[in-house]
């Protein structure tokens, strides 16, 4: 059991935030002086909204939806500038159907910048004060979408925290919970693997559809995501071939069968695991597990990384001791003795979901004690015109 | 060889007939390792560098060699168990590589 905020809808929260949520870049600065300084107010800012082509304007509608009906947030607030290429009707109206409280400030409707600056606050210490007076319940564990992304990785992450990350994945899918694990490209190499552990020929298919997509944007761009790999420094490492090298990025995904590929910020339909087609960008990634419904994000990392979330609580994990020594700030959960001592993986799996159950029901993570969690970034896919 | 309590090598999945070097280790050396409850003594025939794998069991030339559970490939010749699985010896069924070097033996280096 944890404890968590019920919403409305159905949704379990585990963290309680006002959204302040520019549409479009060009209102990111009156959204930050509104939420500056008010505690529980969160501005989610980013770079889009405007001069971009329909697929990607529709793309972003559905993440500002996604990160505002998160289950982590109980209000939100829609800063617009007025004139931006994103349908803010449309959000708002798809954040009320929730029935989460959301308010409206338009820049150019309302004068200028200071004016919608003094009534974004009137209306976010309204919002705040309405979310101080939910509670915490007592709810199943189960409820929570837990999102899993590696970054910053190095050998540590293949061989002691993305398996032990893995672990913790089985035993929550074994009890009902449901998990994301996004980033198509660390697929590619060992999707004939994970087809394998599709529940159905059509999820299988997708699964190659994505990588194979993923590859030929890539090789379009002039890129190559399989040429030279693993690299010489891979190879150094001891890793020997790209079968190796993914699957030790994807044990972060345990081995449970897969339920479904979402696309890009899309929710879960049911229970289980489910892989995100989506960048490995960290911003990016994490961007998409949250808008996807995810309340908890876990993090494996080996050389460090320290950011965090500004609407999800972010569990960092580290299978390297020097990481876990020189890093100690910003690393929640230190596995490394799988390598100093050979411990076994579904012990250290045990602490993270110990970690991801404290951390849900309101302990505070490392970045957020940091105050290292403002950045967030929304994946797009055409040419700014 | 002087017996430590820490162990020198990691068994990722027991379906594994591969096992990671947690250090250095030196021909001749004797390695113990466990699966399913299981004591085995292995002899180190080549120097593994940490992070390298070493066969667990006898790998038939063309069979897979297995570490996550998973096939990582096969192997180019008959391999000892106690033996460095690495370039020489390891090839990817996905990906047909290309002529290559011999990999230098220092290790470290990231993903």
């Amino acid at each position: 059991m944890i404890r968590a905020y019920l919403r409305a809808g159905g949704d379990v929260g585990v963290r309680n935030y006002v959204a302040v949520m520019p549409t479009v870049a060009c209102a990111n600065d009156v959204a930050e002086r509104i939420a500056d300084g008010i505690q529980g107010a969160r501005p989610l800012l980013h770079h889009q909204g405007c001069g971009q082509l329909l697929p990607d304007l529709i793309q972003i509608e559905r993440i500002l939806i996604g990160l505002a009906t998160n289950g982590n947030v109980g209000g939100a607030i829609l800063v617009s500038l007025g004139c931006e290429g994103v349908k803010v009707d449309r959000v708002h109206a798809a954040i009320q159907q929730t029935g989460r409280p959301v308010a409206r400030v338009n820049i150019q409707e309302l004068g200028g910048s200071r004016r919608a600056v003094r009534r974004g606050r009137e209306a976010c210490r309204d919002l705040v004060a309405r979310c101080r007076r939910m509670r915490r319940e007592a709810v199943r564990l189960d409820r929570l979408v837990v999102g899993v992304k590696c970054g910053a990785s190095d050998m540590t992450s293949g061989l002691a925290s993305n398996p032990a990350v893995g672990t913790m994945v089985d035993a929550l899918v074994a009890g009902g919970g449901t998990v994301i694990v996004g980033e198509t490209t660390e697929f590619l190499g060992a999707e004939h693997l994970l087809t394998r552990r599709a529940v159905t020929p059509k999820v299988a298919r997708a699964i190659r559809r994505i990588t194979k997509a993923m590859q030929e944007r890539a090789l379009a761009a002039g890129g190559d995501m399989l040429g030279g790999q693993p690299s010489q420094g891979n190879i150094q490492g001891g890793i020997t071939t790209i079968e190796e090298k993914s699957l030790g990025a994807v044990s972060k995904a345990g081995t449970a069968k897969i339920q479904g590929v979402l696309e890009y910020a899309e929710r879960p339909a049911g229970p289980g695991l489910y892989l995100m087609d989506g960048p490995g960008f960290e911003p990016q990634a994490l961007t998409g597990l949250a808008a996807g419904g995810a309340q908890v994000l876990v993090f494996s990392t080996g050389r460090g990384a320290p950011q965090g979330f500004p609407l999800a609580p972010v569990v960092k994990v580290s299978g390297n001791p020097t990481t876990c020594r020189q890093l100690r700030a910003h690393i929640d959960v230190d596995v490394s003795e799988v390598l100093t001592r050979g411990s076994a993986l579904p012990a250290a799996g045990q602490r993270i979901l110990d970690a991801v159950c404290a951390t849900a029901s309101g302990k505070v993570t490392r970045a957020e004690r940091a105050g290292y969690d403002r950045t967030l970034d929304i994946y797009t896919r055409s040419p700014f015109v | 060889m002087r017996h430590t309590r820490e162990p020198s090598l990691l068994v990722i999945d027991p379906k594994d007939n591969v096992a990671v070097a947690l250090r250095d280790l030196a021909p001749g050396a004797e390695v113990i390792l466990t699966v399913r409850g299981r004591v085995r003594r292995i002899s180190v025939l080549d120097p593994i560098p940490v992070n390298h794998k070493l066969a667990i069991a006898r790998i038939r030339s063309g069979a897979a060699v297995v570490k996550y559970g998973e096939a990582i490939g096969e192997a180019t010749t008959a391999i000892r168990a106690g033996s460095h699985v690495h370039i020489h010896n390891l090839q990817s069924r996905r990906v047909r590589p290309r002529k290559r070097q011999a990999a230098p033996r220092s290790h470290g280096g990231s993903a």
